[in-house]
């Protein structure tokens, strides 16, 4: 399952442009990768795409750090 | 000279006189069109003026269930995510408001405003992964100056400028715009009810000395659907002759 962190990992440094070393499990999109709020929502859309699953709104707004969206992903991914 | 090849659109109240026209010029200028109303009659007469390139959806949009499946309904017809949404659908239910009932106000609200909002959120994000959306609503010049008999539609129209001000400064980083074209009095099934005496009370008002037609509305919505169109957001083009320098 660790494919999942990695690709969680990827999706992150992909769409916020930051470099790998800075995307550790506790860094939050927000405070620590300098994502605005519209950026959180892309990047839930990123991985419902990748992990084919649907995200609903009140779990999205629970996903604030990495280790959020690998554990969220861990439990609900189909792909 | 504006240029939507490639481009799809949805457009409500599209069985309408000022939603036919738009329909109609967003087609011409190469968008696909979804057109919505609640007549399938009206709108599959306006798929056919259009031709190959119309799918009509029919929804209520006085029903949040009914506008969620209408964003749905229009993409699985276009086969694709929508880049111009035209919020134009509007009615009115006048009355002086010491007597407007509950449902008066609430109906208008409805179908004006919160079914605009509807769609502007279930568009937007399929705009936000193309990184290319419009969102153009047609508001009223009521909106912006008021009028006796109409507490309801005032409200709901000044209501989109704020709803669009917002979308614009959310959506402005992803190549989004939304705008509002406001009309004055306008040639329609609407103003043909008009009778001498309160035509001859309104033309005074208008320095252009005539009522608008549709299809200065709808040259309006196609410059802001346009590509050229795409560092103006926020914004309310009033389309009144004159009628208000606002
Ligand atoms: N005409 C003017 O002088 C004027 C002036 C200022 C602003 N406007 C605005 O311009 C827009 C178009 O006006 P118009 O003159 O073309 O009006 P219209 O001919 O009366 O058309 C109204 C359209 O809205 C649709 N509609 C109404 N209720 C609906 C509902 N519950 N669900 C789905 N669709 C609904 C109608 O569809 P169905 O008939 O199929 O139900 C129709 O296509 C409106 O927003 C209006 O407020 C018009």
């Amino acid at each position: 399952m660790s494919d999942i962190a990695e690709r969680v990992k990827k999706i992150v440094v992909e769409h916020l442009g930051v470099e790998e070393a800075k995307v550790t499990e506790n860094a939050s999109f927000i405070d620590d990768l300098g994502a605005d709020s519209l950026d959180t929502v892309e990047l839930v859309m990123a991985f419902e795409e990748e992990f084919g699953v649907e995200i609903p709104d009140d779990a999205a707004e629970k996903i604030l750090t990495v280790k959020d969206a690998i554990d969220f992903l861990k439990e609900h991914a189909t792909s | 000279m504006f240029d939507l090849t490639g481009k799809t659109a949805l457009v409500t109240g599209a069985s309408g006189g000022i939603g036919r026209a738009i329909a109609l010029a967003l087609s011409k200028a190469g968008a696909r069109v979804a057109l919505s109303g609640t007549r399938r009659d009206a709108l599959d007469a306006v798929a056919k003026e259009i031709g190959d390139t119309a799918v009509v959806v029919t929804a209520n949009l006085s029903d949040a269930a009914s506008v969620e499946q209408l964003a749905k309904d229009a993409e699985a017809a276009l086969g694709g995510g929508i880049d111009i949404l035209v919020n134009n659908a509007g009615i009115t239910r006048d009355n002086l408001s010491m007597r407007m009932k509950d449902d008066e106000w609430q109906s208008v609200l409805d179908v004006n405003l919160t079914a605009s909002f509807r769609l502007a959120r279930a568009t937007s994000k399929g705009m936000m992964k193309r990184r290319w959306g419009r969102i153009v609503s047609i508001g009223s010049v009521v909106g912006t100056t008021g009028n006796p008999g109409q507490a309801n539609y005032a409200a709901a129209k000044a209501g989109l400028i704020g709803l669009t001000k917002a979308l614009a400064a959310e959506l402005a980083t992803r190549g989004i715009t939304a705008n509002v074209v406001s009309p004055g009095f306008i040639e329609t099934a609407m103003t043909d009810a008009l009778n001498e005496a309160q035509r001859a009370a309104i033309l005074p008002k208008v320095p252009a000395g005539r009522l608008g037609t549709a299809d200065e509305i709808a040259a309006a919505v196609l410059y802001l659907a346009s590509n050229e169109a795409g560092y103006v957001t926020g914004q309310t083009l009033h389309v009144n002759g004159g009628m208000a320098m606002i």
